[in-house]
């Protein structure tokens, strides 16, 4: 059992927060005091939060975006081409086989289609979501993080997450409350 | 009926998009009061009238399925009736949803927020009564695949991808695919709201099964966020692409009122103009049945209002551009079918309601007093929306009823069992519509949150 004891007793600590300002305050406070493995929840995207949290670098769904557009365009022309040209070659009008320009609609329409399904399943994939159960779905108070109520998480799995001095920091921060998460 | 509170902080009525003292509580409470609280009376007086339509709908179809196309009015000359202008009607309709989605979106129109989710759930259902027509047009659907769908067959046979049909499937299907997952991924966020307000389990479960474990972490919104943008980016070209695409079915063939290059953008246009005329014929009477004025407000109707007389501006361009180049390309039958056939035809009537419907009516909207007030542009919507039906008619009907022989010259008329599959699909539209209203949060929560003073943050300065 000894993992089991060098489990920290929480899963983390929440500082409730009623307005997006204070918690964009409390997260530049955080990242003051060093501390690393934070996450903020808000019911509404506050862009300044989330780039502060996201230490300001780009987010990765593009880039799959970006795959998975081009992956639609080659399906598409080479669905038709192998159609067109070799399984099934039709003789319209004696125009060329390969008559790509007549392609055209076909392939934009399955590039914009793989690239929605990437836009859709990277988010989830990056965000690793689906995920039906939670520690801080446990935490009663964190309802209202859906609603109007915005938290600051951080997870005891930080080097400097040491139970009475973070919560005493996170007391400073002057929260509407701190909560423990339980595992 | 002005908006309740406008008057007060000397906000303008016609500016504000959230009525003053919300906040993001009473914005969640209002919304999703509609989900959670009982069922109005009226509703069920709406779905008796939907359910009654869908009915005549199943009719028709086992009508349809039993005896085959021939129970509709469709022959040689008119092979296309009914069924292809009301694909092309209800496509159109759909436009609105994810014009205001996603172009006004990356235009950064704020006033899109609160009618983006209803507009994009009418979207979804205008789409699929549109499918039913051409699907069931092809007589006997479950051996259509093979021609529309590129699927290994034991016959061994591919669809012709030089064929604006086959364009059609997959620009439909891709747009229908499309508009599903933009419309969900918006909902992933009210859906945890949802879950998080209710106590009761089984709902609590539903919504938690919905919202997909949904927290609102910050990296969580980083890469929502941008997933969101870059759907709106892809719908933005995929809506101009598919009216653009089904206008191909018509101006790449040589009927005479079909040819031409102005098409895709008149055909663009014309949906955009349908689709808001649409969104306002739904949402002025469930503003007012679910006293949503602080969300809906007089701006909005306002600049729906607009964007529809610039719209049906660019049609009526599109009318006066027909005229124009069937004089110009010196072709006699061009000349013929637009010039004479239409105005002065036997179908005249058909097209001097089209352009009272959708060139005359429209220019109230000129008028401030007519935007500002919800019952004229409701019945302006109404017009419009006949209108366009008619403008679908006039350029499906009225171009082959009379092509190049004289000898094969014909009139056309829509069955009763036409009409009971259009009027069917109306009814089943206003069923879909009206559960989306009632099961749904019609107006994205988070998103009208956003517009709220009280989200906007100063950064930190940088010497600090």
């Amino acid at each position: 059992m000894d993992a089991a004891q060098e489990r920290p007793a929480v899963y983390g600590m929440l500082a409730e927060f009623t307005s997006p300002q204070r918690l964009l305050e409390a997260v530049h406070r955080a990242k003051e005091a060093g501390y690393a493995a934070i996450d903020a929840f808000m019911p509404y995207p506050v862009e300044e939060i989330s780039h502060e949290i996201a230490d300001h670098k780009k987010s990765r769904v593009s880039a799959i975006v970006a795959v998975g557009a081009a992956l639609g365009l080659a399906s598409a022309f080479s669905l038709q081409y192998w159609i067109s040209v070799y399984s099934y070659p039709l003789n319209v009008g004696g125009r060329p086989l390969n008559s790509w320009p007549a392609f055209v609609p076909v392939m934009f329409e399955l590039t914009v289609l793989f690239a929605s399904f990437a836009a859709l399943g990277g988010m989830l994939f990056l965000n690793r979501l689906p995920r039906p159960h939670h520690p801080l779905f446990a935490v009663p108070e964190f309802e209202r993080a859906t609603v109007d109520r915005f938290f600051l998480l951080v997870k005891s799995d930080d080097e400097k997450f040491d139970y009475p001095s973070t919560r005493a920091f996170l007391e400073g921060l002057g929260p509407r409350e701190v909560l423990d998460v339980d595992w | 009926m002005s908006p309740p509170g406008s008057s007060a902080a000397g906000l303008d009525a016609d500016r504000i998009l959230i009525a003053p003292g919300h906040d993001a509580a009473t914005v969640t409470e209002k919304i999703s009061s509609v989900v959670f609280g009982r069922t109005p009376k009226w509703m069920f007086a709406v779905w008796a009238v939907g359910f009654a339509l869908v009915m005549a709908l199943l009719t028709q179809l086992a009508k349809l399925l039993f005896v085959g196309t021939g129970i509709w009015g469709v022959n040689i000359p008119v092979a296309w009736g009914f069924a292809i202008i009301n694909l092309v009607w209800w496509i159109g309709i759909g436009h609105a949803g994810t014009l205001i989605s996603a172009i006004l979106l990356l235009l950064n129109q704020k006033w899109r927020t609160s009618i983006n989710r209803f507009a994009e759930a009418m979207t979804l259902f205008a789409v699929a009564c549109a499918v039913m027509f051409p699907v069931l047009h092809t007589g006997r659907p479950w051996l259509a695949f093979y021609w529309l769908l590129p699927y290994p067959n034991t016959m061994g046979m591919w669809p012709n991808f030089r064929s604006p049909l086959v364009w059609d499937v997959f620009a439909i299907s891709t747009y229908g695919t499309v508009s599903l997952l933009f419309w969900f991924m918006g909902l992933i966020p009210d859906f945890a709201t949802l879950r998080d307000r209710t106590a009761h389990r089984s709902l609590r479960r539903l919504f938690g099964f919905l919202a997909m474990g949904w927290r609102g972490s910050a990296r969580h919104w980083h890469n929502y966020e941008m997933a969101y943008l870059l759907l709106a980016g892809l719908a933005t070209p995929l809506v101009i692409s598919v009216h653009s695409v089904i206008s191909f079915d018509f101006s790449v063939a040589q009927v005479p009122g079909w040819h031409a290059t102005i098409f895709p953008p008149y055909f663009v246009a014309g949906a955009v103009f349908a689709g808001f005329a649409m969104v306002l014929l739904l949402a002025i009477p469930v503003r007012r049945a679910f006293n949503l004025h602080d969300f809906i407000t007089s701006r909005h109707l306002q600049n729906m209002g607009k964007v529809m007389l610039v719209t049906g501006l660019v049609v009526s361009y599109g009318y006066l551009m027909e005229f124009f180049f069937a004089w110009y390309s010196g072709n006699p039958f061009e000349i013929f079918a637009i010039a004479e056939n239409r105005p002065t035809g036997p179908y005249k009537w058909i097209w001097m309601s089209l352009i009272f419907c959708n060139f005359l009516s429209i220019q109230l909207l000129w008028l401030k007093k007519v935007r500002q007030s919800p019952l004229l542009l409701w019945i302006i919507s109404f017009i419009v929306s006949i209108g366009m039906w008619l403008e679908r008619f006039v350029i499906v009907v009225i171009s082959l009823h009379r092509d190049f022989l004289p000898s094969s010259w014909d009139m056309y008329a829509g069955t009763r069992w036409d009409w009971a599959f259009y009027l069917g699909t109306i009814g089943f539209f206003l069923c879909l519509m009206f559960l989306f209203v009632r099961f749904v949060p019609m107006i994205a929560m988070f998103e009208m949150k956003h517009l709220l003073p009280e989200s906007k943050v100063k950064g930190r300065a940088k010497a600090h």
